[in-house]
């Protein structure tokens, strides 16, 4: 089965291609890329006028199955990122139970067999029950296949064990995602420390309770020598730290979520919950130090962070929602007006931090549009405008930060080793 | 829209006058008299009438003013929202004969309003009402002790009363529209 | 003659003084004022809101407020029906939202709700359609003290304009603190906050005020002081003062009234701590308008209760967009 995409505006990083080309695709993988191919197909899709992009491999997901299908499961999760454009996805160990142990880790390899729409890879957990009390057996989660550990949603506070975790990552060539947060500083805050929260009467979560947890991982990971990747970066100083780190040559790398370069705590004036996250949305120059970053590659990659929640957690009191957005419906097309409509990045640059990067930093064979490649792309429409709405959103829950908002930047066609998993 | 003036401004001097002098004779002299005027016109009314008869009789007589916004049973069916001023009642009413002033009497609504209003200072021995037009179109029983002019008119029409005090002018003026005028009542 | 009151209210609910313009909050003080009139004559009772059911929907345990407001509501003839939840800050049962959703479908007209999270009463509003009044939400705002300190304050005074006001006590966690902020600015009076700098919450200036922690200084330039209730009972403060530590740093004694301008009225919301953030001889004293702000208060929310009531749906204007 042969599917030629015609006219394209090809932007591939990977192998430096960034203008009208057609592809051939055929047996699920690329195998012919250039302008003006003259082949017979049994489908063609004319991208005339269209940008095509590798697939979004977005590396901080939670899909919450097992434990919390009410809020998403590895199946619905999927159709989501589907239709955002994404066709690889890191999944969130901070289900129920944890994914801390083989056993629950072969289960869920079999529920994704059985039910995922797209390539879901599995991110293990740092501690048992991401208590960080002891470590996991990492050794075993790197035979099963995992190429990336995590507490997510939670961090190791003491120091000795997360040395402990990283000398043992880089023995078995595991890369520590951090979720770097003292939780002693941000103790029971729910929105930014500042002008809003004393506006808004709550109680607030300084820039202090991540960068200093940021500066801790990155020495701790340096001093064993071990890679080392920082979650959803939203402050001024933390950029700064990671930016130093980087001149210096240790190997870090980071990802920002949308919401962190889009939205500033401003927007939160109206008790919004669904714009409840953490780390909570910044001040201005936070979010200008953000983009400062992906433009000078401080920040490697853009991950949604998608947080689903059900009604019930999130339209409640603004202190006790849960924290979290849904992002993969949405992440595209916010990079693209926040991003690229304002000349931060041109597409080649959104391809890097969105699937060339991400697949680069996890080390699996992915975000690349090369021959012999599996045929993961997107086709978007760059100048489509829509507007986010409940009743349009494929994900079980509709806990989105950006509802009522315009946007531009359509996926038309999203397709998974060569086959049309979703068309607009 | 034709304007037609019906009430000039010696007319209402010479009715306010008669009036005057009607409200001395009908209760035997100024004892226990007091004038509450209804805001906003009705108040200078009242004003005006307690002038004369302090002129007359060298008295002092106690005047005060009535707001009924509060008092109104139309609030939700009427467009505009309502403007209140303060009401100014400064004297014990108990026992006493009250005349209320209005300037225009048309449904007797706001008479009702005011004579409720009243109730709730205390207990007055009579209630008399005196007003510069009634103009007809009563929906509630209520009548006026004493008139300046009677003057029918259609629903149709708008009764404007201009006072000097406020409207640099004094003159009463009927107005043809298009829709029912009930909001003055 | 006296002043009319033009303005347009269009606000279906009170959140909060920020919301609020100057020619709104001017317009509720101007009615309280006939308000306050109604509660000096024999029968303290008018039938505006005859027939209307308010409800009061007290989520933390207050006498005070729930009693003025049933006062208030009852001066206009409307039926009050009080709701005391056993406050928890873990939810138990209904949630707020289902209970708003409730009390709309027994066809009461306006909630008055009181609740420990801030933005709770911002949410109620949005999920009902009637009429919310915020009566203390959280740390956020209490709109109406703030309306009946202002109201006392510009009764005495006889302006609010360039009145020089502090504001002294826990300031971080008040929201009649930030209530009278909001309100107060808005008229052009200058404001200070007044506490120890841990009780200042976070770029506190840029809502218009200065800021000290010498009370000898924000009294010397005051015209008037509101005193804000002391607790002590905290689980997340570290290194607060002690009582005596703090009436003696901080109250309001007859000896600082002294170095205060002359005639300095003084204002507290009450409950007051005697001798913690304010001695008897001052709450009792000639400077003392405390029980004055208690009556206002009747005033003041009769005012409240009368506009939110009068916003028929064409009037509306949407406080929150989303």
């Amino acid at each position: 089965m042969k599917l030629l995409i015609k006219n394209g505006h090809v932007v591939d990083p990977a192998d430096k291609i960034d203008g009208i080309a057609d592809i051939l695709i055929e047996g699920g993988r690329i195998s012919k890329v250039g302008a003006g191919l003259d082949t017979k197909a049994e489908t063609i899709i004319d991208a005339g006028g269209k940008i095509v992009m590798p697939g979004i491999v977005d590396m901080h997901v939670h899909l919450r199955e097992p434990g919390r299908e009410d809020k998403e499961t590895v199946f619905s999760g999927t159709k989501a990122a589907a239709k955002g454009g994404i066709t690889s996805v890191l999944c969130m160990p901070n289900t129920l139970p944890s994914l801390d142990s083989i056993e629950i880790i072969a289960a869920l390899k079999e529920i994704i067999r059985k039910t995922a729409n797209i390539d879901v890879f599995i991110c293990g957990a740092i501690t048992t029950g991401r208590l960080g009390r002891e470590l996991t057996n990492a050794g075993a989660f790197k035979k099963e296949g995992i190429t990336a550990i995590s507490d997510d949603g939670a961090s190791v506070d003491s120091d000795s064990l997360m040395s402990k975790a990283f000398e043992k990552a880089k023995k078995e060539k595991l890369l520590i995602i951090c979720h770097s947060e003292d939780k002693a500083l941000s103790l029971k805050g729910v929105a930014n420390l500042g002008f809003t929260s004393t506006r808004l009467g709550l109680r607030g979560i300084s820039n202090e309770s991540e960068y200093k947890r940021v500066a801790r991982d990155i020495k701790l990971a340096e001093e064993k020598g071990a890679a080392v990747h920082i979650a959803h970066v939203s402050s001024r100083e933390s950029v700064e730290i990671i930016r130093k780190a980087k001149k210096k040559g240790i190997s870090v790398t980071s990802e920002t979520a949308p919401h962190y370069f889009a939205l500033s705590e401003e927007d939160l004036l109206d008790y919004n919950t669904n714009m409840k996250v953490n780390p909570p949305l910044r001040a201005r120059g936070d979010i200008l130090a953000i983009i400062e970053g992906l433009k000078d590659g401080t920040i490697d990659a853009i991950a949604s962070d998608h947080a689903p929640h059900t009604e019930n957690e999130k339209e409640i009191e603004f202190e006790h929602a849960e924290f979290g957005s849904t992002g993969l419906e949405t992440e595209l097309a916010v990079s693209i007006t926040e991003l690229v409509c304002k000349g931060i990045l041109g597409w080649s640059g959104l391809a890097e931090k969105m699937s060339f990067n991400p697949a680069k930093i996890l080390g699996i064979d992915k975000g690349s549009l090369g021959i012999g490649k599996d045929a993961d792309m997107i086709i978007i429409s760059p100048d489509k405008e829509w507007i986010v709405k409940k009743e349009c959103l494929v994900s079980k829950s509709k806990n989105s930060a950006f509802l009522g908002r315009k946007l531009k930047g359509a996926v038309e066609y999203t397709i998974h080793k060569g086959k049309v998993i979703y068309k607009a | 829209m034709s304007l037609k003036q019906v009430f000039t401004k010696e007319e209402i001097e010479r009715a306010v006058t008669r009036i005057s002098h009607e409200i001395i004779e009908n209760n035997k002299g100024v004892k226990g008299l007091v004038i509450i005027g209804i805001r906003t016109r009705g108040y200078v009314l009242a004003e005006r009438i307690a002038k004369v008869i302090n002129n007359l009789y060298g008295t002092k007589l106690d005047v005060g003013a009535l707001d009924i916004t509060f008092y109104r049973d139309d609030l939700s069916a009427i467009s505009e929202q309502p403007v209140i001023h303060n009401t100014e009642i400064d004297f014990d009413i108990e026992n006493k004969n009250i005349v209320l002033v209005d300037d225009v009497l048309y449904t007797g609504r706001t008479i009702r309003c005011a004579l409720d209003a009243i109730m709730d200072f205390g207990r007055p021995r009579t209630i008399q009402l005196a007003v510069l037009i009634d103009r007809g179109h009563r929906e509630l029983p209520i009548r006026a002790d004493y008139v300046g002019k009677n003057i029918p008119t259609s629903q149709k029409e708008l009764v404007q009363v201009k006072m000097q005090e406020m409207d640099n002018e004094d003159g009463v003026t009927i107005e043809e529209t298009e829709d029912d005028k009930k909001e003055n009542s | 003659m006296t002043k009319k009151k033009t303005a347009k209210w269009t606000h279906k609910d009170l959140l909060g003084l920020e919301y609020l313009s100057k020619e709104d909050i001017e317009l509720l003080l101007d009615t309280a004022e006939s308000f306050r009139e109604i509660l000096d004559r024999k029968i303290k009772k008018v039938p505006a809101l005859r027939g209307k059911t308010v409800v009061n929907l007290f989520y933390e345990p207050s006498t005070r407020t729930r009693v003025s407001f049933e006062v208030a509501a009852k001066r206009l003839s409307a039926d009050v029906i009080n709701i005391a939840v056993e406050s928890s800050s873990v939810r138990k049962g209904e949630t707020l939202n289902d209970t708003g959703k409730n009390i709309e479908a027994l066809k009461a007209d306006i909630i008055v709700v009181r609740h420990n999270c801030s933005g709770a009463a911002t949410m109620l509003a949005r999920n009902v359609n009637i009429s919310v009044i915020n009566a203390g939400d959280g740390w956020h705002e209490h709109p109406t003290q703030a309306l009946l300190d202002m109201f006392t304050l510009r009764k005495k005074a006889g302006r609010l304009e360039g009145m020089n006001v502090s504001i002294v006590g826990d300031i971080a966690h008040s929201r009649v603190a930030r209530s009278n902020i909001w309100g107060l600015t808005k008229f052009g009076a200058k404001v200070t906050v007044c506490a120890p700098k841990i009780l200042i919450p976070p770029g506190i200036e840029k809502m218009g005020v200065k800021v000290t922690d010498n009370i000898d200084e924000a009294l010397s330039d005051s015209d008037a002081v509101n005193v804000l209730r002391m607790q002590f009972e905290r689980d997340d403060i570290r290194a607060f003062p002690s009582q005596l530590e703090y009436f003696k740093n901080f109250g309001i004694t007859e000896e600082r009234l002294k170095k205060a301008r002359q005639g300095i009225i003084v204002m507290h919301p009450g409950p007051i701590n005697r001798g913690v953030e304010i001695s008897s001889e001052v709450a009792d004293g000639r400077n003392s308008v405390i029980l004055e702000q208690v009556t206002n208060g009747i005033a003041v929310r009769m005012a409240v209760l009368f506009w939110v009531s009068q916003v028929k749906d064409k009037d509306i204007k949407n406080e929150i967009a989303y």
